[in-house]
């Protein structure tokens, strides 16, 4: 599904990726992990298409496509979705006015006609239950006034209502407390299907004890250092990250 | 044979274009400003002595009156010696609907897409053509007229209810009140006349478009609403302009008079032809509008959404002078690429326990400036009026600017008067986000626009309110990237 191959870019002629090299197939769950500054949320950012990163080489093939010739709108309506570390607040623009926006303009560039109110009434109503998100804040304006759990949530529910092919979570559990935690996971381990992949960037190994992912990289100073299943994830939580580093420094100078 | 209801109608299905012009044989007024003028105008609508006599005083005025000068912007040279003061679709005969309206005139309606909600029951909606400078055809007027509204031309009015034109003309803006006034009072041309009853509530908006269609002229239409005890009206005003290559003056007057318990509700959808992206043409819209709530606890509302016009210049105003009486501005002025907006509101609290509310929303792009002015002055007699005022800016780019001139001036230490202002821009962050979710740069401005707006929009009647926000929408496409 994404095939990430030698990977550099940079912010404001700084160096944040260097050389990564990333395969991800339907159905998978990969979680990436890694110290602060390491990089990950520079990768989602690329990924998404943010402007102010500028790709320097490699290539990333997303579904067949060469996903960095498309615009941000065009990565999102090909099915790649990236739930916000930070979600925007956008006053006076009603959640559910804003999803079906986004979700028609999606069909639009697949070819379908716009979901009918009625018909996604009905699908705001399951997937709303589906994720456990709280209907009274359908009607709110989009994340303006959220409690940073709402906030994460609503990124949640946004990923449920779009239906994507490839979902990137971006910290999605910092700032939760336990409970907000194990609901967002609980809604994420309802959209796992065979035909969607995610990629899971965290800081800890928390999060993974609900999201149980099939491949855990490590990022570091750029590049993923390190791969394993979950319980490489287990070992980062007990000894932390600064054997990596030094494992990395060592083969740097040899 | 079609009745208006589907004229009007079809004309509302139409798409929003407004640079074109009418081929219609007009009748104009020789250019120049004089006396000759004044009575030529008045001879060709066969107005009564005492109208002309109206006319002459507001001239006198106009005479010794000089261009103001604090706007926060650069005053265009107007020669008004060069213009033609009375332009009108040559056509003698008393119109009753639309049927009888020439059929050139109608496809300019069409063209227009007169700003009504077509879905709606069109039913409720009574219009009020305004063509450069007569009134064409006042629909609905009969279902009116059982409740004994009077909705009407300006020019019908002085000819069929001159005792009320004559008991409110220029009480609320005198003929000598601003150069711009002053000249209107002198060379109106036609405009609006609206009165409602004692204890009736008008049953449907009543709705007039304003239309500059001739070169070199000026529109200077004036609307009079008087609201009697007891009644409700709401009235919607809606304008367009051909693009011309030199600027056109629009120079209106409005006076609303809510007596007690009466309420006014007054909304503006303004698209005058804004001039091109270098800033040459467009139209001049320097209006004057003010009500009175003379009677206690009526209330007054404007709502404007100005997206057009070269120069807007204007604030709306409300006399509190009834004790409980309410006034509210609501407004939302767009202006991109060498756009100029500098309006606002007056707001005088003369009665006990008046209140007042301001709401204004400042959307600029390209090189634009826009600009909020505003006043809020409380009387000695004034005890316990109130007032809060918000006003926010939002930039789109980083060439526009924004300004706010608020100014307070309280003589009842027991009044209170709150001011809120904000400052935004539309970030790149929001613009990303929504990108992310599928919706394309232009569309995501659109919304986070309506957004911003959305307190205002949602004081316009829904049908107006559905244009507004594709209004704003076609507005400001092409302002970001």
């Amino acid at each position: 599904m994404l095939t990430i191959k030698n990977l550099h870019a940079e912010v404001d002629g700084k160096k944040i990726l260097k050389g990564i090299n990333l395969e991800i197939r339907k159905g998978e769950m990969h979680a990436i992990m890694g110290p602060n500054g390491s990089g990950k949320s520079s990768l989602s950012s690329v990924l998404a298409g943010r402007e102010n990163y500028t790709v320097t080489e490699g290539e990333v093939i997303f579904e067949g496509k060469n996903l960095l010739d498309l615009s941000p709108e065009d990565r999102a309506r090909e099915g790649l979705f990236l739930a916000f570390q930070y979600p925007v607040e956008i006053p006076g623009v009603s959640n559910l006015h804003f999803l079906k926006t986004a979700l028609n303009e999606i069909r639009t560039y697949h070819n379908l006609p716009p979901l009918e109110s009625k018909e996604f009434l009905k699908l705001t109503k399951e997937k709303q239950q589906l994720v456990d998100f709280n209907a009274n804040l359908m009607n709110r304006s989009l994340n303006e006034g959220f409690s940073g759990g709402e906030k994460k949530r609503n990124e949640v529910f946004q990923l449920a209502m779009l239906d994507p092919k490839l979902a990137i979570l971006d910290e999605t559990d910092s700032g939760l407390d336990i409970d907000a935690l194990r609901i967002v996971a609980a809604g994420v381990n309802k959209l796992r299907n065979a035909d969607k992949a995610f990629m899971v960037i965290t800081h800890y190994q928390r999060l993974l004890e609900y999201i149980v992912p099939d491949f855990v990289h490590v990022l570091y100073n750029g590049q993923i250092v390190k791969t394993g299943t979950k319980e490489l994830a287990l070992e980062l939580e007990e000894k932390g990250y600064d054997w990596l580093k030094e494992e990395v420094h060592q083969k740097e100078s040899v | 044979m079609r009745n208006s209801n589907e004229i009007i109608d079809d004309i509302a299905n139409r798409e929003y274009e407004f640079g074109f012009t009418t081929d219609i044989e007009m009748e104009m007024a020789p250019v120049g400003l004089n006396e000759d003028t004044i009575r030529f105008i008045s001879a060709k609508k066969e107005e009564p002595e005492w109208m002309l006599e109206w006319r002459l005083k507001g001239f006198q005025a106009f005479k010794k009156m000089q261009f103001p000068k604090w706007q926060h912007f650069e005053m265009p040279e107007l020669d008004l010696q060069k213009l033609s003061y009375y332009a009108a679709p040559k056509k003698k005969k008393q119109l009753g609907s639309l049927d009888e309206v020439d059929p050139e005139l109608l496809a300019t309606f069409e063209k227009l897409g007169i700003p009504i909600n077509e879905q709606k029951a069109l039913a409720g909606v009574a219009v009020d053509v305004v063509f450069d400078s007569v009134s064409v055809a006042t629909t609905f007027k009969a279902k009116l007229q059982e409740l004994g509204i009077i909705f009407c031309s300006f020019g019908e009015a002085v000819r069929n209810h001159p005792d009320l034109v004559k008991k409110y003309l220029g009480t609320v803006v005198p003929h000598s009140d601003n150069i711009f006034a002053a000249l209107n009072a002198a060379v109106f041309s036609d405009g609006s006349f609206v009165y409602i009853p004692k204890g009736v509530r008008c049953p449907m908006e009543l709705s007039t478009y304003f239309r500059i269609n001739a070169e070199n002229t000026g529109q200077f239409e004036r609307t009079l609403i008087i609201a009697d005890d007891n009644s409700y009206v709401s009235y919607l005003e809606g304008c367009t302009a051909p693009r011309r290559d030199e600027n056109q003056l629009h120079a209106a007057v409005v006076e609303l008079v809510a007596m007690d318990h009466a309420e006014i509700k007054y909304s503006t959808v303004q698209n005058w032809y804004p001039g091109d992206k270098d800033g040459n043409g467009g139209i001049y819209n320097f209006v004057t509008k003010r009500g009175i709530c003379k009677g206690k606890s009526s209330k007054i509302s404007w709502t404007q959404v100005e997206t057009g016009s070269a120069i807007t210049w204007k604030y709306p105003s409300v006399i509190l002078q009834g004790d409980d009486a309410e006034g509210e501005f609501y407004s939302v002025a767009v202006t991109r690429n060498r756009q100029i907006a500098d309006t606002g509101t007056k707001i005088y609290h003369l009665g006990r326990n008046t209140r007042s509310r301001i709401i204004s929303k400042g959307i600029s792009a390209g090189f634009s400036d826009n600009t909020y002015r505003g006043l809020v002055q409380v009387g000695p007699r004034a005890a316990n009026a109130r007032n809060f005022t918000q006003c926010d800016s939002l930039l789109i780019g980083d060439r526009c600017g924004a300004h706010t001139f608020p100014y307070i001036e309280s003589r009842n230490s027991t009044a209170t008067v709150e001011h809120e202002a904000t400052t935004s821009k539309i970030g790149e962050d929001q613009i990303f986000y929504l990108n992310q979710r599928g919706i394309e740069t232009e569309k995501a401005v659109a919304l986070i626009v309506n957004g911003y707006a959305q307190e205002v929009l949602n004081q316009l009647p829904m049908e107006f309110a559905v244009e507004a926000r594709k209004l704003l929408s076609i507005t400001l496409e092409g302002s970001v990237g």
